[in-house]
């Protein structure tokens, strides 16, 4: 695939560097003229100097063969223009943007950005993987499709451990898709029954996190 | 008609005063506290005292964007120092707010070429200059002494 990353810090640089370890072809574009040489001494000629907003800029990186285009700059503004002309003017069919401030997420969703990245974000999630008691960890939002993955841990009070699968009464639109149990992950059938300390993964609509929530935690009493 | 005005340069300002003096409401937003100083340039009366309305933010900031005024805002001109900024708070007045009237200053032609064919209405000083200064030279054309004019004058 060609990539372009524009932005050459430190999100930017080591992207890069994956990207090329998988024999990716790379351009990274660096409007600032000291962090240009700097990253060109390891780069060479994958990296490039020029501010990428300018649409020549873009062009002289060959963005009209670009198969991806990662925008991981400091500023949200250049962001959302550079993505925006990348998928709209060049037609450069994916497209992924650094979201610095999370408060500037909904302008991305406005322009329709897809998918933005933010740290904060990324660092929440780590926060509510590490910490199971946190409830329910997002691992995924097909936002497209209209899909989530959701994981959940299955403590001691939880409603649903010692049942089989088959018995439980998932709300429509969500499904089990995987149990993980002793470091190992399995897809469950109707007879595998529950135990504390499973992780569930499920795949469900957007909107049915609360009842999966209430159906698989602590505060489900016996009902199911 | 209420008018609202993010970026309170030499232009910003400018037109602020020109709108307010017209009888408009005239409401600006900026990042820089400062800035309001420069809205009160030749004018006799604070920029409150006529009626003016200024608030510190920036113009990517929801709060600020509505405590200036956006949603009632009849018109929306973004004149920030940025042209993407410029860009973007456009489209966020243009499509989350619906301000009927939105008018971004681009300095860049290139990006103010393609942002106004996407149905954004932009103005782009830097293609006024481009075009005044081709003008100029050619008025200016006759009086030269260069090869092709010398034959000019001949004829």
């Amino acid at each position: 695939m060609y990539i372009i990353v524009v932005g050459a810090g430190k999100v930017g640089w080591n992207l890069a560097r994956e990207l090329l370890e998988k024999e990716h072809e790379v351009t990274v574009i660096e409007s600032n003229r000291r962090r240009y040489l700097t990253v060109e001494q390891e780069l060479e000629h994958n990296v490039s100097y020029g501010d990428a907003s300018e649409l020549w800029v873009l062009e002289r990186a060959g963005i009209q063969r670009a198969d991806m285009v990662i925008a991981v700059t400091g500023d949200d503004e250049d962001n959302m223009l550079i993505c925006q002309v990348a998928r709209e003017k060049y037609e450069v069919e994916r497209i992924i943007a650094r979201v610095n401030n999370p408060r500037n997420k909904p302008h991305f969703d406005l322009l329709g950005i897809k998918p933005s990245v933010s740290a904060t974000d990324l660092i929440l999630r780590l926060l509510e993987h590490e910490v199971p008691e946190y409830g329910l960890v997002h691992l995924l939002d097909l936002q497209e499709e209209q899909l989530e993955i959701i994981e959940m841990l299955l403590g001691k009070d939880s409603g649903v451990t010692g049942r089989r699968v088959g018995d439980l009464e998932m709300p429509e639109g969500s499904l089990l898709i995987s149990v993980l149990r002793d470091g190992k992950g399995f897809v469950p059938v109707a007879d595998t029954v529950l135990e504390v300390g499973d992780e569930v993964l499920a795949v469900l609509d957007p909107g049915h996190e609360e009842q999966l929530k209430t159906m698989f935690g602590p505060s489900a009493g016996n009902g199911g | 008609m209420f008018i609202l005005i993010v970026g309170c340069g030499r232009v910003g300002s400018s037109v602020a005063r020109g709108m307010l003096r017209e009888g408009h409401e005239v409401s600006c937003l900026d990042e820089d506290p400062e800035s309001h100083a420069r809205l009160e340039v030749g004018l006799d009366k604070g920029w409150e005292d006529l009626g003016g309305q200024f608030t510190v933010g920036a113009g990517l900031e929801t709060d600020a964007l509505v405590a200036a005024g956006i949603e009632k805002a009849d018109a929306f001109i973004a004149s920030t120092d940025g042209d993407n900024t410029n860009i973007i708070i456009a489209q966020i007045a243009q499509r989350r707010y619906n301000v009927p009237t939105v008018i971004a200053r681009i300095l860049d032609p290139l990006r103010a070429e393609w942002y106004e064919r996407q149905g954004l209405h932009t103005v782009c000083p830097t293609r006024v200059a481009i075009d005044m200064l081709e003008s100029a030279v050619r008025e200016g054309a006759p009086r030269g002494d260069g090869p092709s004019n010398g034959s000019a004058e001949a004829a």
